[in-house]
């Protein structure tokens, strides 16, 4: 089965339920193999099959959408790069429980578009082919993810200052 | 502090900047301590992610619980069609089939080679023709291992009027595979290589010329090769010609 632990390990970043996960991807093969015929031969079938599985989420959640404020992408890309701080340079392999949880606790939005990125290594047209957005969102979206995940693991590595933040 | 690269720095890691870009953001890094310090963040910050992305894994359990659930399915569908169609209609779809058999291979063969220029096409036109950047045929091979069923190997086109501009997936009817870009003056050619039994037989023509483009096909070690391009015949032939004797290093 092509994808399989791809897509498994997407979906529960996405459930962040193995269960849940689990029907995911079983549902997203069954969809995949009902609508084959519907696969155009030249069009990309790594973002096809995510496509089905991040749309299958969506359905499978009544109410859930994941929404993404107006203002924050109709500019289009912003990838203006803020200053480097000693902490976000600190951010290396031995953070990765604190990064994993930071990834936790992105909005889903941020945390699907850091996955395909990063994780799945997909390229930005094959991100826009699975969101269905234009490239210029991917980038300014992926921008803002990687800025809020910087600022959790930031946040998660200093407890102390907790209190702080806070109050 | 900032200068005016910043604004790319992301997507230079991210390997989406256009190729002549990269080169003179490749010669800025060396001159800028800014940049070049936030380029080292942001490729630490990505292979932290892609480690620790790469958390769940499924168990072998719910891997045959998928594939017996797909056999199923696809046991169902077939069933349900030969089911419903009344075999009085099927043989008389077979005899059609039969009689249209020797006039449609020219057709298919026209849409097989349609699709390969489409996907040439379509890749020249993207604003990142390829994944992988690079001119190195040594970069450019590895990073097909685990996204491609098969491996291939490229051939040396130093001392050549051929360059390697870089790689991408591709896929055709269904099956994935390898895409390179090769330039030849202003020309492009792509080569693409896929597994030769997961391909249908409409790919068999050799040299011509299809769809108004340079075509070549072979089959090496078995797996199918396909060059097309803008390029004249001569230049295609050239470029097969270096696939067919590549360098044993």
């Amino acid at each position: 089965m092509p994808l399989f632990d791809q897509l498994y390990n997407f979906a529960h970043w996405l459930t962040q339920n193995r269960d849940e996960a689990e029907d995911l991807v079983q549902e997203t093969y069954v969809k995949g193999l009902r609508g084959f015929a519907s696969f155009r031969a030249g069009t990309n079938f790594r973002a096809w099959m995510y496509r089905i599985l991040r749309n299958t989420f969506l359905t499978s959640r009544t109410g859930l959408r994941i929404t993404v404020p107006l203002d924050s992408e109709s500019e289009g890309p912003e990838l203006a790069v803020d200053p480097e701080t000693p902490e976000t340079l600190a951010i290396d392999r031995s953070n990765s429980a604190a990064l994993q949880r930071a990834l936790d606790d992105l909005p889903v939005h941020f945390r699907e578009i850091l996955l395909l990125c990063e994780v799945e290594e997909l390229s930005y047209q094959e991100i826009a082919e699975t969101l269905s957005v234009p490239i210029g969102t991917v980038m300014s979206r992926l921008s803002r993810a990687r800025k809020a995940l910087r600022e959790r693991v930031n946040f998660e590595m200093r407890p102390h200052t907790t209190a702080a933040v806070n109050g | 502090m900032s200068c005016d690269w910043t604004t790319k720095i992301e997507t230079y890691v991210d390997g989406e900047l256009p190729a002549e870009e990269v080169r003179a953001f490749d010669k800025h890094v060396r001159a800028c301590p800014t940049c070049a310090g936030i380029a080292l963040a942001r490729v630490q910050m990505k292979r932290t992610i892609q480690s620790a992305g790469k958390r769940f894994k499924p168990s072998s359990e719910f891997r045959n619980r998928v594939q017996q659930r797909i056999s199923k399915t696809r046991r169902n569908r077939v069933i349900s069609i030969w089911t419903i169609t009344p075999a009085v209609l099927a043989l008389v779809l077979i005899a059609v089939a039969a009689m249209n058999y020797l006039g449609s291979r020219h057709g298919q063969t026209q849409q097989f080679y349609g699709e390969l220029a489409d996907l040439h096409v379509s890749t020249l036109a993207s604003s990142a023709p390829v994944d992988v950047v690079s001119s190195d045929r040594h970069t450019v091979k590895p990073w097909f291992q685990g996204k491609i069923p098969f491996s291939f190997d490229l051939p040396e086109v130093q001392n050549t009027e051929f360059s390697l501009i870089g790689g991408r997936m591709a896929y055709l009817h269904q099956t994935p595979g390898a895409q390179l870009i090769y330039a030849v003056r202003k020309h492009r050619i792509s080569v693409f290589i896929f597994n030769d039994s997961s391909l249908p037989a409409e790919g068999n023509p050799a040299t011509g010329k299809q769809v108004s483009f340079s075509t070549d096909t072979w089959s090496q070690g078995g797996l199918r090769y396909f060059a097309i391009g803008d390029a004249n015949a001569a230049d295609i032939g050239a470029l097969v010609k270096l696939f067919k004797t590549p360098p044993t290093s």
